[in-house]
């Protein structure tokens, strides 16, 4: 490991880096170096841009400005295959490769040996063989790629990717579906990679990895580097600390709760679980309680809310609501509890982008009642209208087009639809994500008089201060489960969450 | 030159400004090609738009036309709901074949083919058929989750047979005159006018005085934000396919009265595509969504004046088709929104790739979800990336 | 890592049947079976109007040549996740051209031939563009295309024309004899020959492996290196070429033009296809498959018409049936995968 990173030539740097959405600024003056021969960990939460910055090296989008040069020279990538010729290869979180095709085919496809016309079958299949043993593979090239897991298709994309003389090796998320083994496997062969010389950058968030198998790390947030270090020099809770922390005595004072929640639990889950999604945890939620649910991107926050709401069904454990066992196996029965779920993609789960916005807000609503009992028009147009005026929808014209709205009032549209059914446990994923700061704080007044009122709601927010400030108890989560619930209160500091979150002090 | 700002309130009516917004409402086109289609008829036929009493009946061309349309609308009626749901049914002409088959096979067998009772048991048989016919869909559909296109195709090729088995291969001719009253004159109007009227009454305010409107349009516009607010998606399926096999079967009703008999090879031929057609003129989109009843009527009025106007034109019967297949090609491509940006790119001298972003940033529509890259998007508003499409057949 | 002991026989004969059960070749083995199955139970039910006979196979081949051929060509733009309604209508607007061409201009049939495959592919070609470059659904492109087609059909000629044509009559009539005493006519033979081609340019040529690339997930074929445009053209435009030969086969079959020809047929073409095991979202599937699915269908009108009681709307129904049973196999089997 070089320790004076300096003197060698960067095999990929990008430097001045700016992108600018109509909506927010994704990049700004962002600078990143890949040297040859190294593991490097791009990390950042959602909304950091790390994704925009993978996505320009990879050619699908070009920089507003800055330069990206490639060996010292400089280039311009304007497309995913101009990226692929320049050397640059991607094995993205999906995978993606044409899984009704084989192995060996997957690996060669657009590379087939061929004789007048005719695809050498045998030799394919050797240079595919010969190509997986390279990588401690033991699997048959000839099995169509959706007979294995994903696991062992991620290596075979990876295959794919270097099978080409590669200089710049990029993993998007690699191992968020992968087991403790199948990641081990999968770091040996990044290991390799890298002794051979090839330079990888490793998008992730699972801390741990990072400090398994990475040299160095660049950390992104809100569009800016926040810091670039050797793995060794930055322990766990310094690195939780730049990407999610404040100065603490930046921290604001807790928003004092008047009630304190008691009683018995309106939502209690007991060994609740869905395979791949989380792992089975103990829930109680009481009327009044907020529970705020702390963690990084991918530990299984929104997994959780899904399981309590029936979008995903659990496959172990039990519910019960107000005291009865329930079944939550679709909206449906959540809904019919009175139990309510905000989802975090607002355009792919939550809109419907061309209906106007007394539709959207009324839907949860009406779906309620069935289709033959509709709310009578004047109602209806009452009700949208108070809810438009109490959460400052804009426009406040309840014809428009909801696709229309920026995020910030779509977010506040969906609360709209869900707090119009009056539910007895709301759940809020990641409600101020993205939004400007007048209606952050909107929305976070709006959570603490709803508990007032006796609402129990499940709170999701990737920023501390926030989950502090409104919650009663706070769960934290780490690695698809939930490691720790910790009582809310003056002791409890967005330090303390961290150091959960970091593994270094025990539940 | 005093040009108005853009901003600035225009005085004249047809202002270029309001012109051009009135050219960008779905219904401009079909409606500008009903009105010169009928206005193209007029040096031939003077006395096109004059509409006369005989014998106690209206009779003009332009009554022809609805006479012709009326089956159709109705079968553009139900595939309306069911191409909002993003759906699709292919079998409508078989099961209006399969309809009438079945009410002419009741009448034959009847002891009184004249009576009343007869008639109305008839009517009962052949609503039942398409009920049936609508429930088989929506099963396949809804419940097995099978594409709608296959579900529909299978009745659509063996639906016919179907029919024909009913009939025993022959056509049947029935001698009724309380049947052939369902297909002929109530008073001064065809009854096929009445019927159509009445079906489409019905259905506005089935679906807009109720909340199945709303839900058929939420889970056409976005199925999984539909499915997480609670609505129940299978169910909405299940009824749409229904009411288009009801709305089919009357159709088939119509036009088996309307000439005594059933012809289970050719009655309600081509009727899926017609329907299909007209739709889409009425601006419903073909991945589902707002839904435009008015607009489906519309769209067949269009092409029952286009094929009048052909035939009044002494243009060979046989054209009609490459006329018919030219005009879904040309709304298809002004719909699309590739077409279009590219298009405006050439009118105006600007980058392809501007006019599209300009494009996708005023749609309210959303992106499709085609598997980012980079796991979800983290910044709103974003465009998706360029390069992908879904695959869709 | 130790080598695995040698597995008993019944241990791996088991072994051999789940892979059986687990391959992507188990719906054409199903089709085969079921072919099997049908022509015995034909066998035993027609026993004295010799229906064991090899004529009767040879006839499945005479009489279906121009299903094959086009199933074959359907068969490219389904793997590929497309769809073609065009079929029947290119079809009947070859048989048209042809007879009028040959019959009323006395065009010779070699020159008459090239032109429709021309035209045939042409139109394919035309299809692919617009729905790749405006990315509209195949579904509505292609029906746009069969209501052209049909019409243009019907505006050459609006009845049916007979061929007389000596060269046509003696090529229709043309016998290659078979050991056993059979026969097979040039159309069959020919439908053979496409098959054939085409088994080879699926697994054998880079062209297929993206073909079957662009039905697995266009997406992922896109990004990787997969040329999306030009693939998607091609399948079109192989498709109508197809349809044109059909047409050419067909025509030699029926000794005719008339608009009315092969409609629907596109409804059996993918019907066939469907049997034969290739998925509808596209990816997967064997154009083998489709020769058995089309022997499936002739095997039913076979048996109708053996069956002498029966009418022929019963081939209806049989499609229908037999259509819907294969989705819904293709449904339980992809789950449980």
């Amino acid at each position: 490991m070089a320790s004076d990173t300096s003197q060698t030539t960067p095999v990929l740097q990008m430097s001045g880096i700016r992108k600018q959405f109509p909506a927010v600024l994704a990049l700004d003056d962002v600078g990143f170096r890949l040297l040859p021969g190294e593991i490097h960990a791009l990390l950042g939460e959602n909304g950091a841009g790390k994704s925009t910055l993978i996505k320009i090296a990879t050619g699908v989008y070009e920089a507003d400005a800055g330069q990206i040069r490639l060996g010292g020279v400089p280039v311009r990538l304007d497309s995913p295959t101009a990226a692929q010729r320049a050397g640059i290869s991607t094995v993205y979180q999906e995978v993606n490769l044409c899984p009704n095709l084989s192995v060996a085919e997957n690996i060669l496809l657009g590379r087939e040996p061929v004789r007048a016309g005719r695809i050498r079958w045998r030799e394919l299949r050797r240079q595919a063989a010969e190509l997986v043993a390279r990588f401690g593979l033991d699997i048959d090239v000839t099995e169509p790629l959706d007979r294995y897991p994903l696991a062992v298709q991620q290596l075979v994309a990876i295959v794919r990717a270097v099978a080409v003389d590669v200089k710049i090796l990029i993993l998007d998320e690699p191992t968020s579906s992968l087991d403790r083994d199948e990641v081990a496997r999968l770091f040996d062969v990044m290991r390799r990679l890298r002794d051979h010389g090839v330079a990888i950058c490793f998008v992730t968030h699972f801390l741990d990895q990072i400090y398994e198998v990475c040299d160095r790390m660049t950390v992104l947030r809100g569009g800016r580097v926040v810091g670039e270090h050797p793995v060794a020099e930055l322990d766990q809770v310094g690195l939780v600390r730049l990407m999610i922390g404040k100065d603490l005595a930046a921290l604001d004072e807790l928003a004092s709760h008047v009630r304190e929640p008691s009683g018995d639990p309106l939502l209690a889950a007991r060994g609740t679980g869905r395979r791949g999604a989380i792992e089975p945890f103990d829930l109680d939620v009481r009327p009044g309680e907020v529970v705020g649910l702390a963690g990084l991107l991918g530990s299984g926050r929104t997994e959780l809310a899904r399981l309590l709401f029936g979008a995903d069904a659990a496959d172990s454990g039990t519910v019960s609501v107000g005291g009865e066992p329930a079944t939550l196996h679709s909206p449906t029965d959540a809904i019919e509890r009175g139990i309510a779920f905000c989802s975090e993609n607002r355009k792919t789960e939550g809109l419907i982008p061309e209906l106007t916005i007394r539709e959207n807000i009324i839907l949860a609503l009406q779906a309620s009642r069935g289709w033959t009992r509709p709310i009578p028009p004047a109602r209806r147009d009452a009700l949208v209208a108070e809810y438009i005026k109490v959460l400052d929808i804009r426009p406040a014209d309840p014809d428009v087009a909801a696709g229309s709205l920026s995020g910030g009032n779509q977010q506040k549209l969906l609360l709209a639809r869900w707090l119009i059914t009056r539910p007895r446990l709301l759940i809020l994923d990641e409600p101020t994500r993205g939004i400007d700061v007048g209606a952050k704080a909107e929305i976070q007044k709006l959570v603490v008089s709803l508990s007032e009122e006796g609402m129990a709601m499940v709170f999701i927010s990737a920023e501390l201060e926030e989950v502090l400030r409104l919650s009663h108890t706070v769960g934290v989560l780490r690695d698809r489960r939930l490691i720790a619930r910790l009582a809310g209160g003056p002791d409890l500091t967005s330090d303390r969450i961290m150091t959960t979150i970091a593994g270094e002090v025990a539940a | 030159m005093n040009s108005p700002s853009p901003s600035a309130p225009s005085r004249r009516p047809w202002s270029r400004e309001s012109l051009f917004k009135a050219a960008s409402h779905r219904l401009f086109w079909p409606a500008v090609m009903l009105v010169a289609l009928m206005l193209v008829n007029l040096p031939s036929t003077p006395g096109y738009f004059s509409v006369g009493m005989r014998h106690g009946h209206l009779y003009g061309s332009l009554i022809n036309i609805l006479i012709f349309t009326s089956p159709h609308i109705l079968v553009g009626v139900g595939l309306t709901l069911v191409i909002a749901t993003a759906g699709i049914d292919l079998s409508v002409g078989a099961v209006a074949a399969i309809a009438g088959t079945a009410a002419c096979w009741w009448v034959v067998r009847a002891p009184d083919q004249n009576a009343a009772a007869t008639a109305m048991a008839a009517a009962g048989i052949g609503l039942a058929a398409g009920l049936a016919c609508g429930l088989w869909n929506g099963f396949f559909v809804a419940r097995m989750g099978i594409q709608p296109i296959v579900a529909t195709l299978t009745l659509m090729v063996a639906g016919r047979g179907v029919a024909q088995l009913i009939g025993n291969g022959q056509i049947i001719t029935v001698n009724s005159s309380s049947y052939a009253l369902i297909g002929g004159w109530w008073g001064p109007l065809p009854s096929g006018i009445l019927i159509a009227a009445a079906v489409v009454a019905a259905t506005i305010l089935l679906t807009r005085r109720t909340a199945l409107g709303l839900l058929i349009e939420s889970v056409g516009g976005n199925a999984e934000a539909a499915r997480l607010a609670g609505v129940r998606a299978r169910r909405i399926k299940l009824i749409v396919y229904v009411f288009c096999g009801l709305c089919a079967a009357i159709a088939g009703l119509m036009l088996s009265s309307n000439t005594s008999s059933a012809d289970a090879n050719n009655s309600g031929l081509w009727y899926e595509l017609d329907g299909i057609l007209a739709v889409v003129l009425g601006g419903t989109s073909l991945s589902g969504g707002r839904f435009h009843l008015g607009g489906t009527v519309l769209g067949a009025l269009v092409i029952g004046t286009l094929n009048n106007t052909l035939f009044a034109l002494g243009v060979p019967a046989q054209s009609n088709l490459v006329f018919e297949g030219a005009v879904v090609i040309i709304v298809c491509l002004l719909q699309s929104p590739v077409f279009r940006a590219r298009f405006v790119a050439w009118r105006r001298r600007i980058p392809v790739g501007v006019a599209a972003a300009r494009a996708a940033s005023a749609e309210p529509r959303a992106p499709r979800v085609t598997g980012d890259p980079s796991g979800p998007a983290d910044v709103p508003g974003a465009p998706a990336a360029p390069t992908t499409t879904e695959v869709s057949g | 890592m130790t080598a695995p002991a040698v597995p008993s026989a019944p241990a791996r004969a088991g072994r051999r049947l789940a892979s059986v059960m687990d391959s992507k070749q188990l719906p054409v083995y199903v089709t085969a079976t079921l072919f099997v199955l049908m022509f015995a139970g034909g066998a035993s039910r027609y026993q004295n109007q010799n229906f064991l006979s090899g004529q009767v196979v040879a006839n499945l081949f005479i009489d279906n040549s121009y299903l094959l051929v086009a199933a074959v060509g359907a068969t490219f733009v389904m793997l590929s996740g497309g769809i073609d309604l065009s079929i029947g209508s290119v079809i009947g607007f070859t048989t048209m051209l042809t007879a009028t061409l040959v019959q009323k201009d006395h065009w010779p049939l070699w020159l008459v031939a090239p032109l429709a495959l021309a035209v045939g592919a042409a139109g394919g070609a035309l299809m692919g563009y617009v729905i790749h470059e405006f990315e509209i659904q195949p579904f509505i492109v292609t029906l746009a295309g069969l209501f052209l087609f049909r019409g243009l059909c019907e505006v050459i000629n609006k009845e049916s024309i007979q061929i007389t044509d000596h060269g046509v009559t003696r090529l229709a009539l043309f016998q290659i004899p078979l050991p056993g005493g059979t026969f097979l006519s040039i159309g069959a033979v020919l439908s053979l020959a496409v098959l054939a081609v085409a088994v080879f340019s699926l697994h054998h040529t880079r062209f297929g492996r993206r073909v079957y690339a662009l039905g697995g997930s266009e997406q992922s074929a896109l990004l990787m290196g997969v040329p999306v445009g030009r693939t998607k053209i091609a399948v079109y435009t192989v498709s109508g070429l197809c349809s044109a030969f059909a047409g050419l086969l067909f025509t030699l079959y029926i000794q005719s033009g008339d608009p009315l020809h092969a409609l629907g047929l596109e409804l059996d073409a993918i019907a066939a296809v469907v049997i034969g095991g290739t998925l509808l979202t596209g990816g997967s599937g064997y154009v083998i498959g489709t020769l058995l699915g089309v022997l499936v269908l002739g095997l039913v009108k076979t048996m109708i018409s053996f069956e002498g009681t029966l009418s022929s709307w019963w081939t209806k129904i049989a499609t229908g049936v037999l259509l819907l049973a294969f989705i819904l196999l293709q449904r339980v089997l992809g789950r449980r995968r």
